[in-house]
């Protein structure tokens, strides 16, 4: 907990990247988030904590509307992405999905090479125009996701066979190749060990310069070491949104003390 | 050291309230027994389902290896030109006009002078030694020599088929004792038959015409082959094959992954499941009222049969492609969706080639059953069907009458002589290697492209 001391780290009012106003969820009948209203900053790491069950990871699946996959789920409330209506009639959740990036909680690499797994993005999207680009490109995102190194050699072997670690780190590699703008990652570390976990963290905490991060996690150490802004979840409502610092070190809502101390959870 | 270990050694056992582990209590040894009991049904159970495999297996062998072999007779035949072509101009018409019939003198002259030339003696009169060959020998030299008319006037040698009789006594199915009552073969023809068989011109050969040949007529067993039906069956797999595969994938892929979960996608799921249990011969009815007796399709064509076999198989495919696409974990779909991909691209570049292989086996498993299917095409004509040419071109192919390999058995196993008794299960062998083949394709192509995730 010696994190706890880093209290005065570097938090300037940035611009909103995400604003969420009175956002409902419900699944069939179950009203799984109530009222939630958050605003998360751009090139900022934002932590989603709080016990299982609380509607982090619903919350979190809402702002690139993985949830429509859903039949059952249901979104009412405005979710504004650079003051855009995600949830607006016009707007395809596919052209949302890339510049709202996701890494899921197991590492879930497709069943090709290195290469094809980070390419695969690009390539739908377009951004390449030819295999030089492509090339550069793939070089770049798996440089971005801190695993070039380990993986220069054997591009064109499967993603799969990669340890559980680097998988999640080709996740994010993945996962940036697209140039998103918002990257959000649900639980990315509960599948892998402390030293994995310590590479995924250093990483995310590189990834803050260029995109605004929110991060799910049970982890609370995980929570106060890298992010710059905390939200509390318990029971559906957002109970505490604020400084990471603050929140750790002196929460407002009695819960929220309850929770960190291990009282609730 | 040594202190500790010997009073570990020595030290009395602490009476425990489970006693000893080193003796089995009263209900662990019940416990085993049951267990081991449990094993021995087991493997009592395989041990009869294999000895059933190897008492059919065997069975079928032995009945039906029979048909691959054929006794014949060689001959050298003079083509008489004033028999054949009169005018002696070589004019394939006229050369038509001399039937079948106009062949026998010929050949019995050849059997005739066989028997001089070797020596032979018999009481036997030549239209009797000519009646040991199968009647199928006169149309074979009948279309040898349209197809060739230049050899006319010389002599050619020829192997001929002998009949079904004699090839049964060839093959010890017809003995001296077992003819007794039969009027279309003598104990003298037999005794004539031995003398030829041990000059070495009647002899046993395999005969390739039983598995590329056509069906024959009642009279001549000999003549009989399964081709022409393996052709129609072919054509019906490649009407199964074009139509159940795309459609069933396609309405597969739109149930699993597009269609919302409602009433509806409720009641065509059930529906799939039911159709799936339906008895063959209820598409068969289906196909004789709809695609015969309401568009108006030729009856007894491997289009119809293929249309038929479709509505049954599509089910099959429909169950397992759903199946293999449910098996392809969500996480891959969350994948693709994340970076952006279209609920389309995550189905077509990730889900769908993961699925492959489980489809391609749920296909072949599905082909091979419509393979081996003959009650729906009892009722839409194609069996009972004597398939006695093979299709001449594609199109002819599906819409000319034809026969299918389990249609044509069940049309051999019918009739009255024994020969064609014999050339059924000759048939049975010829199905079950093609359902064999296809079966361990599928499994081939499981293992070769299972992948883990």
């Amino acid at each position: 907990m010696n994190d706890m001391t880093r209290v005065e780290r570097a938090v300037d009012s940035k611009a909103i990247k995400i604003a969420a106003n009175k956002v409902q969820v419900y699944y069939g009948d179950t009203h799984a988030i109530k009222d939630v209203d958050v605003q998360i900053e751009d090139k900022t790491v934002t932590a989603f904590i709080g016990p299982s069950g609380c509607g982090k990871s619903t919350f979190l699946r809402c702002l690139n509307r993985m949830n429509d996959t859903i039949d059952i789920c249901r979104v009412e409330g405005d979710i504004l992405l650079d003051g855009e209506d995600i949830y607006d009639k016009r707007v395809d959740p596919v052209q949302l999905r890339a510049k709202v990036g996701m890494v899921f909680q197991k590492p879930n690499p497709f069943p090709k090479s290195i290469y094809d797994n980070v390419a695969y993005g690009p390539r739908i999207h377009g951004l390449a125009k030819n295999k030089a680009e492509l090339d550069e490109i793939v070089e770049k995102s798996l440089r971005r996701g801190a695993i070039w190194d380990e993986v220069k050699d054997r591009l064109d072997a499967p993603g799969t066979g990669l340890s559980g670690g680097q998988q999640q780190r080709l996740c994010i590699a993945r996962a940036v190749a697209t140039e998103p703008e918002v990257l959000l990652m649900d639980e990315p570390c509960s599948a892998l060990d402390p030293i994995a976990t310590a590479q995924v963290e250093e990483l995310i905490d590189e990834l803050r310069s260029r995109y605004s991060v929110v991060i799910v996690t049970h982890s609370m150490q995980q929570a106060a070491r890298v992010s710059q802004k905390t939200a509390f979840f318990h029971l559906g409502n957002l109970v505490e949104f604020g400084e990471t610092g603050q929140i750790f070190t002196n929460p407002e809502d009695p819960r929220t003390e309850s929770y960190i101390t291990g009282r609730i959870g | 050291m040594t202190d500790i270990s010997q009073t570990l050694g020595s030290a009395p056992a602490a009476p425990s309230k489970h006693g000893s582990l080193f003796e089995k209590d009263a209900r662990t040894k019940k416990r085993n027994a049951a267990e081991s009991r449990f094993k021995m049904y087991g493997i009592a159970a395989i041990g009869i389902g294999l000895l059933m495999l190897i008492v059919l297996v065997t069975n079928i062998v032995t009945a039906g290896t029979g048909a691959f072999q054929q006794s014949f007779l060689e001959l050298n035949v003079e083509l008489k030109e004033d028999k054949l072509d009169k005018k002696g101009n070589r004019n394939i018409e006229d050369i038509k006009k001399v039937s079948t019939f106009g062949y026998a003198p010929l050949i019995a002259a050849a059997v005739e002078a066989e028997v001089q030339n070797l020596g032979i003696q018999t009481d036997l009169t030549p239209k009797e030694m000519g009646g040991i060959l199968s009647k199928a020998a006169q149309a074979e030299l009948r279309n040898y020599v349209i197809a060739n008319p230049d050899e006319i006037g010389k002599t050619v040698s020829f192997r001929f088929l002998v009949n079904s009789r004699v090839d049964g006594y060839m093959k010890g199915r017809v003995t001296r004792g077992s003819i007794a009552n039969d009027k279309s073969i003598t104990v003298a023809q037999l005794d004539f038959v031995d003398q030829l068989r041990d000059a070495g011109v009647l002899y046993k050969a395999f005969n390739p015409d039983f598995i590329f040949g056509s069906d024959a007529s009642d009279q001549r067993p000999e003549a009989a082959g399964i081709g022409v039906s393996m052709l129609g069956s072919l054509f019906m797999m490649f009407v199964v094959l074009a139509l159940a595969l795309p459609i069933g994938v396609a309405a597969s892929i739109y149930l699993e992954e597009f269609a919302p979960q409602n009433r509806l996608t409720d009641i065509i799921e059930v529906n799939i499941s039911n159709l799936a249990a339906v008895p063959s011969i209820v598409f068969g009815i289906l196909g004789l009222a709809v695609f015969i007796n309401y568009m108006h399709l030729p009856t007894s064509a491997p289009l119809v049969g293929g249309l038929v076999l479709t509505l049954m198989t599509l089910p099959t495919i429909i169950i397992s492609t759903r199946a293999s696409l449910k098996a392809v974990p969500p996480s891959i779909r969350d994948a693709a969706l994340g970076v952006g991909a279209s609920k389309m691209q995550a189905v077509f570049h990730h889900v769908l080639p993961l699925a492959a292989p489980g489809i391609l086996t749920g296909t072949i498993i599905g082909l091979a059953q419509a393979l081996g299917e003959t009650a729906p095409l009892l009722l839409i004509g194609m069996v009972g069907f004597i398939a006695s040419n093979p299709p001449d071109g594609l199109v002819a192919g599906f819409l000319s009458p034809n026969s299918a390999m389990p249609a044509q058995i069940y049309e051999w196993s019918k009739r009255a002589d024994p020969a064609f008794y014999e050339r059924a299960w000759g048939g049975i062998i010829i199905l079950l290697i093609f359902l064999v083949t296809m079966n361990t394709i599928a499994v081939i192509l499981r293992r070769r492209f299972e992948r883990r995730w």
